[in-house]
């Protein structure tokens, strides 16, 4: 049986507001294998954010049962939880969350900051190498604001592959980008996959969805839909139809 | 986290806010400038004043008459008759601990050299009075132990008194002048000595033998005060008690008596006037500590906007990794780096404006190690009082709403 990255089986999750209590999350089970790219779609309040903070260990469930790498969560301390986060997830976020004044070599070396296990040479040569994988091999010495925002993107998934974790979590990535840089990070994502990375891809846009190999539509805290994408469209291709940038300006 | 890279973080953060940085500092320079430099003042004074007593004779003691308590009226000390040549002999026949005794009455009153004339007092003592007080004789001679068995009218003068008689320059070995209408014949000059720390004209002064003053001028049998010189400063205390027991005998006091004169020291004159100045420095540095404290507070300050400034930073920290104890360090890290380094800053500013102070002001200055330590360790400790709170409160973020913060 292939390895499951993420079980997930029953999961609640309440809030309590005042008298009131929000039920974000009614009961979903799921599972995600080694070397899938899931997207995970939803409107707002259908309880997405939610599981995404639960996915990252950022939070823990009120019910149910989360593992990641067959390690169980629910039970864990604030500590240990950070541990977690620290080896086996790579979050990427729709703002980036780049460290300002300080250097894309800086910012991907930041995760190995908080693991004693690395010294301070492997740090830099695993930085160098997964800032060479995004393909920003000559920007390691500039700072956010001297890099644009898919360069910036970059950075920010150099970072989540640093410490070589066995989930990237990707929050909304592609939201701040216009339609040709998101496929040219969606062509990324799906390069990285196909070097066995696993995925999963929180979004509300439906074609994002498309390069993905599966979706899982949740509503209202129920999962809808969990299907396996059909005719996975390659973002690399989709980059190459895209109208030159020069004639886009010549139409508008 | 490793302590390596807790600083390394400290510091690059601090790198990105640089002259916010340098302003947070500049309270804490201010403050520990200023601590170091009052507190080098303030030992400076305590010092100069301790050395000036101790010039005028370190082992030095001297008896007053105190209180004469005869037929129930207290009369005021310098009236009193109560100390005697009687005493004298009796102390310098029986003391085993000093080394030079002599007696001493005062006389005021108007010096004239020919139609120049000064007021100025007299001091009626013995040869070995010079030793006591640590003066000296530049020109001519003091007068002998045979002058004051023969009551010779002969002085010894001080420069002052020279420069306000003399006017034209004379030698003044060897000249009559007259001090209350009595002759009397110039034999030397003392070497000048300045003022003390009081302001006194230590040179403003005439020496002539006691038997002289006592009949030429008091026309009296007590004494003002009798001076001593112990043979050594750490037996003062020891020749102290000696010379007291030794009046006590010589006044037939009993038991329960209270002393009829005061013996005292050079060493409790240097207490006196050090608690004085003492005083004065606790008041300074304690100023100085308020500006410290100041310092404090806007290290707190600018950590409370700081942290939430970068709260998202906070939230990107704990989402790779790190924990609510390494948000704590790295924020008190920051505070005590910018307190450190304001303290190492503050202590090179100090020691350089009290080198300015001294050099240009002319005021006696001592920087102590102790000061240095002192003030070093005291900003060490504010930067992490002050620095504790903004840090809880970074800590205490909740990641997930940090990573959402705008």
């Amino acid at each position: 049986m292939e390895k499951k990255i993420i079980r997930i089986e029953n999961l609640k999750r309440e809030f309590i507001m005042g008298n009131e209590t929000v039920r974000a999350l009614k009961g979903i089970s799921f599972s995600v294998a080694e070397g899938e790219f899931v997207t995970i779609m939803g409107t707002s309040g259908s309880g997405k954010s939610t599981l995404l903070n639960i996915l990252g260990c950022l939070d823990q469930p009120t019910a149910g049962s989360y593992e990641i790498d067959s390690v169980p969560v629910s039970n864990l301390s604030k500590n240990e939880l950070a541990h977690l986060r620290n080896e086996k997830i790579g979050f990427i976020f729709q703002s980036y969350n780049l460290l300002p004044r300080t250097t894309a070599l800086e910012n991907v070396e930041l995760p190995l900051m908080y693991n004693a296990k690395v010294s301070s040479r492997e740090r830099r040569e695993r930085a160098l190498e997964a800032l060479r994988l995004v393909g920003l091999s000559k920007r390691l010495h500039h700072t956010p604001n001297q890099l644009s925002g898919g360069q910036q993107q970059r950075v920010a998934i150099a970072r989540a592959l640093v410490n070589n974790p066995v989930l990237i979590l990707a929050d909304e990535a592609t939201g701040n980008l216009d339609t040709r840089t998101s496929y040219e990070i969606m062509a990324l994502f799906q390069e990285l996959n196909a070097k066995g990375k696993t995925i999963a891809f929180v979004t509300h846009e439906p074609d994002i969805a498309l390069f993905s190999k599966r979706t899982i539509v949740l509503r209202d805290g129920h999962i809808t839909k969990d299907y396996p994408v059909e005719n996975i469209a390659d973002a690399a291709q989709a980059l190459a139809q895209l109208p030159k940038e020069e004639e886009l300006e010549v139409n508008s | 986290m490793k302590a390596i890279n807790l600083l390394k973080i400290a510091w690059k953060a601090l790198q990105r806010n640089r002259l916010r940085a340098f302003l947070t500092m500049l309270g804490i320079i201010i403050g520990v400038a200023s601590v170091i430099a009052m507190l080098a003042i303030g030992e400076g004074s305590k010092q100069s004043i301790r050395n000036q007593i101790s010039s005028m004779g370190s082992n030095m003691l001297f008896v007053q008459p105190g209180s004469d308590n005869r037929g129930g009226v207290r009369q005021d000390f310098s009236q009193s008759q109560t100390l005697t040549l009687a005493d004298y002999k009796a102390l310098k026949e029986k003391n085993t601990t000093l080394t030079d005794i002599s007696p001493q009455v005062n006389g005021s009153g108007q010096v004239i050299f020919a139609n120049n004339n000064w007021p100025t007092s007299i001091h009626g003592v013995n040869p070995e009075y010079l030793n006591i007080r640590k003066l000296s004789v530049k020109d001519g001679s003091m007068f002998t132990d045979h002058d004051v068995l023969a009551a010779a009218k002969v002085v010894v003068i001080g420069q002052t008194v020279v420069d306000n008689i003399f006017k034209n320059g004379e030698d003044p070995i060897g000249k009559t002048i007259r001090f209350n209408k009595i002759p009397f014949k110039v034999i030397g000059v003392l070497t000048e000595k300045g003022q003390n720390t009081f302001g006194q004209d230590q040179d403003d002064i005439m020496l002539a033998p006691y038997t002289t003053v006592q009949k030429r001028i008091q026309a009296a049998t007590y004494l003002q005060s009798i001076s001593a010189s112990a043979k050594s400063e750490s037996i003062a205390a020891q020749a102290s008690e000696e010379m007291s027991s030794i009046l006590r005998a010589s006044h037939k006091l009993k038991a329960g008596d209270e002393n009829d004169f005061h013996v005292r020291s050079q060493e409790e004159l240097i207490s006196t006037f050090s608690a004085t100045s003492e005083i004065l420095t606790v008041l300074l540095v304690a100023i100085a500590s308020i500006s410290l404290v100041i310092g404090g507070i806007g290290i707190m300050n600018i950590m409370y906007v700081s942290v939430t400034e970068r709260t998202r930073e906070i939230g990107l920290r704990m989402a790779v990794g790190g924990r609510g104890r390494d948000i704590l360090l790295q924020f008190l890290v920051e505070a005590i780096l910018i307190s450190v380094t304001g303290g190492i800053i503050g202590v090179a500013l100090g020691i350089g404006s009290t080198l300015l102070v001294a050099s240009i002001m002319n005021w006696p200055t001592v920087i102590t190690m102790q000061s240095l330590v002192i003030s070093f360790t005291v900003c060490a400790i504010t930067g992490i009082f002050f620095g504790w709170y903004p840090a809880r409160k970074a800590a205490s973020l909740d990641p997930i709403v940090a990573l959402r913060y705008e």
